[in-house]
């Protein structure tokens, strides 16, 4: 490195010589047919450029910079190592040499990592300075620059340079620069405002130079947008205003309608001023982009004026159909966007267009449409839109489908569900999203699931209804998107078992061969809901065996033989009815047919065969599970195993006529057992719960658990028996079973392939393809692509205007937690806010002290308008003497302070403009200067409370003629 | 107001870039990479205007270049059209039916224009004559004391010194 900086540091004169100029770079790399060679070249030309700029000549210097700045920007290499060498060339009296210098600290200075940036102060102070060896050309660079790489102290350095060029009334082109840079100096530093901020506002006036005035409403435009209260600039207004009736500039124009969208909400007086010049803008002008600010003027702010909107929503009308240009479509469903429900009319209007652009070859045009009919969604309306766009999601492009599954699901969810009155309706079209062939939503489908479950007791029995369709259907099992929505089907299908209308159906669909496709953890659920629906299904049958009991029992036995035959053919016939109706798809015709053979089918549900058989088969599935690698399935498969040994081990069970034993204590008391570790219902919690928690006394959470170890020790030895979950015993039932087993499989196997014929392949067929299941998801009615959105246009007949049709059945209770529960708090407090809130403060002082102690150059400007409006025949000399008044007024309860805090000030800027030479002088100054500006702000802040609150309002009210 | 302009061929080489919010060299290298592979991946007929960030993009193709430029979410989409168009044109007036390769040599050029049209990245001139006047006046400056610079006598005070 020594050696390297000893030779860089006197390079030769061949260097110098022969050096490659930035053409001669580019030459190379555009030569360099591969990557790597280009990355060679870039690499040599890098060593060149660190030799080279460290030369003393400054030609040398210019050319290395040039070549680095080159690869900086273009090739993303990293130069904030150079950013001394271009400082070095600031000075440089070259004209070409500070220009280079400048772009490459333009492109490459940052604000906060460039370190070096206080050097820079000096040659900017003497750049901008007005003396006639200065030429614009060094001067444009050096407010670009300040522009955009000022930190904080640079621009408070520096504020002050600005003024002479701001001020500057000829049509000197560096004027419109100078606003545009003390924009950002006052963005990087409020506390430049009572500086900067009244030249800018005397760009604003007639006598400007046109492009000063364009610039300076671009700054205040940015201003007014970025204040989070851009109430200061209300005392504006009138300039605005001016500006927005004269201008002809069609920029000007905008950002001035830009700034009243700001303005208008904060006073009706404003919004019904502009209403007029505004609609007549939309009627005269072609340029679509005015016009387009015209109406996003319209529908953020001026939505009280029917008339406007009238006219604005014709005029998005012509947008939407302008089939040629795709930028007119989407800007016009944006614009629509902004209305709201309140205005559903107006999209209801344009309902065809909107829903054909769901078929729009852009993207981002089916995006902004979906969001806009999204944004349409109200109770009334939101079944048949829910349902339209979950149609279309079936015929649409993979992404889009998620796209408007995740829109769906997040505005049905939004805020609790509060959208949906019909939950059955929720809870099937939930079961439907997951038959969409390009379903990936699985997360979200899972967490309704079992949040509608846990929130909505109403809609219970539907959600079992839908996760047993989901549970049956053996093609959705090997979709690894699919995995948690079944998850939380079997999850639903154990907790709720009591909606079921048939438990042993479900037990089957939990147990059914290709379960071993799911990933351990939902296989873990599946068992465990195996083990809840057996504990319900168990019970039922003592419990239906003891309340018949005071019954005559005898009779049905004789007749039992028959009628179960009966009810396996009326079973076997209502489930092949159901796959058919699934094959059709229209689910709800043939529900309440279902409905009639379930409740026959129920009845019979809980004998002592179909208990047993249950029992068989869960053995037999279960079974080979409590040997499985993963610990959840094995521990709960152990579980389940447990209970049918229990179950079996009861004298009951070995004899033929149950109900004579039923008064077993054992039986009596296990149900018990049982229920209660079943019956206690799961609520959803909220997130807040454990906080609220008090901590018991005598509990002491910090303390060591060491002594626990102990407690542990002993657990391992002696395996807690009581419920006989033990190993041994386990192992021994099973070789008794054996037998049992080997014939269990076949006959079961034979029962579900009658059941569930259709999902079986032919018997004939290879084991290996027994993946090769049809499609889960195909879907359900093919349908040419040519009409799709001819029906979906026809689908909504009515369906996007809010209909108030009473809901046929009451909302159900949705449980709702109070605090934390699916409202996120928004923390809008922002370091960036409470910058622009001290901007905004600092600029409402300016602004107030301006109107109260108009300084001489104010004052004229201030009779020339009041002339102005004098000219325009509004009668308002009343209002202006009114103004004067309150100009006084202010005067006498603030006049003291103010007329201290900018008479000080004024005498700082003089100094600044004159003494320039002494650069100790200076930095004493700025010292001097900074800590003054604090004090000064504190003052004003402690002043301020008042101010900002009494006299502001009749300042307002005088200009709003 | 306008993050940052970026002038991307179709081939995904980056022929300018400018930036007028603080973005750190590395971010800068993200958000072009992000954004080409955004942009040059639409295809014609479709909307300019693309969402990204919460910021939007809005680009324009002139035969083999991309013109983006990235904006504010309330910002007017069709204005920064229109100055896309106009920077054009003034790129064109310039270079005469500019192309991609006067960009590619003459690429400090094409950054004073810019300066000249937006500065802190709000639109400054709206005229294209005056633009053409401001550049022609800067090159003759630039252009004089080229020529003061590689005077002879220069050149001997030069050596000597």
């Amino acid at each position: 490195m020594a050696a390297a900086s000893a030779s860089s540091s006197s390079p030769s004169l061949i260097d110098t010589l022969f050096q490659r100029s930035l053409d001669d770079l580019i030459r190379v790399l555009r030569s360099s047919s591969s990557a790597a060679l280009e990355a060679a070249a870039i690499a040599r030309a890098l060593d060149e450029i660190r030799r080279e700029i460290r030369s003393p000549d400054l030609d040398t210097k210019v050319v290395a910079l040039q070549k680095l700045t080159y690869l900086a920007s273009l090739h993303h290499f990293d130069m904030s190592w150079a950013a001394f060498h271009a400082l070095e060339l600031l000075p440089s009296t070259s004209l070409p040499q500070p220009r280079a210098a400048y772009l490459a600290a333009s492109l490459s200075f940052h604000p906060s990592s460039t370190d070096l940036l206080p050097l820079a102060t000096h040659q900017l102070r003497k750049h901008l300075a007005p003396s006639p060896s200065n030429s614009p050309a060094v001067a444009a660079p050096a407010l670009h620059l300040l522009a955009l790489a000022s930190s904080p102290d640079l621009a408070r350095h520096l504020a002050p340079d600005l003024l002479p060029i701001l001020s500057n009334q000829s049509s000197n082109p560096l004027r419109p620069k100078a606003v545009a840079t003390a924009l950002r100096v006052l963005a990087v530093c409020p506390d430049t405002a009572p500086v900067l901020f009244k030249p800018l506002v005397e760009c604003l006036s007639l006598s400007s130079d046109p492009r000063a005035v364009s610039a300076a409403i671009g700054a205040f435009c940015e201003l007014a947008l970025a204040a989070p209260d851009p109430s200061p600039y209300l005392p504006l207004a009138p300039e605005f205003y001016r500006l927005l009736v004269d201008s002809r500039n069609n920029w000007v124009t905008i950002k001035v309608l830009k700034i009243f969208a700001r303005l208008a909400p904060l006073e009706p007086r404003v919004a019904a001023r502009i209403v007029d010049p505004v609609c007549q803008l939309l009627r005269r002008f072609t340029a679509k982009s005015l016009v387009f600010e015209c109406i996003r003027t319209v529908f953020s702010s001026l939505l009280d004026h029917d008339a406007a909107v009238r006219l604005a929503v014709d005029k998005i009308k012509e947008f939407l159909a302008s089939d040629d240009d795709p930028n007119l479509r989407y800007l016009g469903l944006q614009a629509l966007n902004m209305l709201g429900p309140a205005h559903s009319w107006a999209v209801e209007d344009s309902r065809e267009v909107v829903i054909q652009s769901l078929n729009d070859t852009d993207t981002n045009i089916r995006r902004e449409a979906l969001r806009l009919i999204m944004g349409m969604l109200c109770d009334s309306n939101v079944v048949d839109i829910c349902n339209m766009l979950i149609k279309y999601a079936i015929k649409s492009d993979p992404e889009f489908a998620n796209e408007i599954l995740d829109e769906v699901l997040a505005t049905c969810g939004r805020n609790v569900y509060e959208l949906i009155v019909d939950f059955d309706w929720y809870v099937s079209l939930l079961g439907e999203m997951v038959r969409n062939p390009h379903f990936a939503k699985g997360d979200e489908i899972e967490r309704q699931l079992v949040d509608v479950g846990l929130r909505v007791r109403d809609a219970r029995p539907e959600l079992i209804r839908v996760a047993r369709n989901l549970l049956i259907d053996p093609a959705l099992l090997g979709n690894p998107f699919l995995c948690k929505v079944l998850s939380a089907a079997a999850w639903v299908s154990g907790e709720y078992v009591e909606f079921s209308r048939n438990p042993l159906e479900l037990v089957e669909a939990l147990l059914q061969p290709r379960t071993n496709l799911l990933p351990p953890f939902v296989r873990a659920v599946y068992v465990q809901a195996v083990f809840k629906i057996l504990a319900y299904s168990f019970i039922s049958f003592i419990e239906q065996i003891q309340a018949g009991e005071s019954l005559a029992i005898g009779n049905s036995l004789n007749q039992r033989g028959g009628k179960q035959e009966g009810s396996d053919l009326v079973a076997a016939k209502s489930s092949s009815d159901q796959n058919n109706a699934f094959e059709i798809g229209d689910g709800v015709a043939t529900a309440d047919k279902a409905i009639l053979f379930d409740s026959i089918e129920k009845q019979e549900t809980f004998k002592h065969e179909s208990i047993s058989c249950l029992l068989n088969l869960i053995e037999t599935v279960v079974g080979p599970l409590s040997e499985c690698g993963e610990v959840e399935v094995q521990e709960r498969a152990r579980n389940v195993l447990g209970l049918i040994l229990i179950i079996r081990g009861t004298q009951f069970w070995n004899i033929e006529e149950g109900h004579e034993l039923t008064r077993d204590n054992k039986i009596t008391k296990m149900v018990e057992l049982m229920e209660s570790a079943f019956s206690e219902e799961l609520g959803p919690v909220s997130t807040n719960a454990q906080k609220r928690v008090s901590v018991p006394e005598g509990l002491i959470l910090n303390e060591n658990l060491s002594e626990l170890l102990d407690i542990l020790g002993d657990d391992d030895i002696n395996p807690c028996a009581s419920v006989s979950f033990s190993l041994r015993n386990h192992h021994s039932t099973e070789t008794n079973q054996d037998s049992a087993t080997a014939i269990e499989p076949n006959s079961l196997l034979a029962e579900h392939r009658k059941r569930h014929g259709l999902y079986y392949l032919p018997m004939d067929k290879d084991k290996s393809e027994s993946n090769d299941y049809p499609c889960a998801n195909e879907p359900l009615l093919p349908v040419s692509h040519g009409e799709d959105t001819e029906d979906i246009v026809k689908l909504p007949a009515q369906s996007l205007i809010p209909e108030k049709a009473k809901p046929t059945k009451p909302r159900p209770v949705v449980i709702r937690l109070d605090e934390g529960d699916g409202v996120s708090s928004s923390n809008l407090s922002t370091a960036k806010e409470s910058k622009d809130d001290m901007l905004s403060g600092a600029i409402r002082d300016v602004l107030l002290r301006n109107e109260k102690k108009p300084s001489s150059t104010h004052k004229t400007s201030s009779d020339r308008t009041s002339q102005r409006r004098e000219n325009d025949g509004s009668e308002n000399s009343e209002l202006i003497s009114q103004q004067k008044e309150s100009n006084s007024f202010g005067d006498r309860e603030h006049g003291k302070s103010s007329s201290r805090k900018s008479r000080h000030h004024h005498k700082e800027r003089i100094e600044s403009s004159g003494q320039n030479r002494d650069n100790e002088e200076k930095s004493h100054r700025h010292s001097a200067k900074s800590s003054h500006h604090h004090r000064r702000h504190k003052h004003r802040q402690r002043g301020d409370a008042p101010l900002d609150i009494v006299p502001q309002s009749p300042v307002i009210q005088d200009f709003l003629l | 107001m306008i993050h940052f302009v970026l002038l991307i061929s179709r081939q995904g080489k980056v022929r300018l870039t400018k930036w007028y919010s603080p973005y750190s060299q590395k971010e800068r290298t993200k958000v072009i990479r992000e954004l080409s592979g955004l942009i040059l991946a639409r295809g014609p007929k479709l909307c300019n205007f693309v969402e990204w960030r919460g910021y939007k993009v809005v680009y324009r193709r002139y035969a083999s270049l991309y013109f983006c430029m990235c904006i504010d979410a309330d910002d007017n989409e069709l204005e920064i059209l229109e100055i896309i168009h106009h920077f054009v044109e003034i790129l064109d007036r310039y270079f005469g039916s500019v192309c991609e390769l006067d960009l590619i040599f003459n690429f400090h050029k094409a950054y004073y224009i810019l300066d000249e049209i937006l500065i802190a990245g709000e639109l400054q001139e709206s005229s294209k004559k005056t633009v053409a006047r401001l550049i022609a006046a800067q090159d003759s400056l630039v252009e004089a004391a080229k020529e003061q610079a590689s005077s002879v006598s220069n050149m001997i005070a030069q050596v000597t010194k």
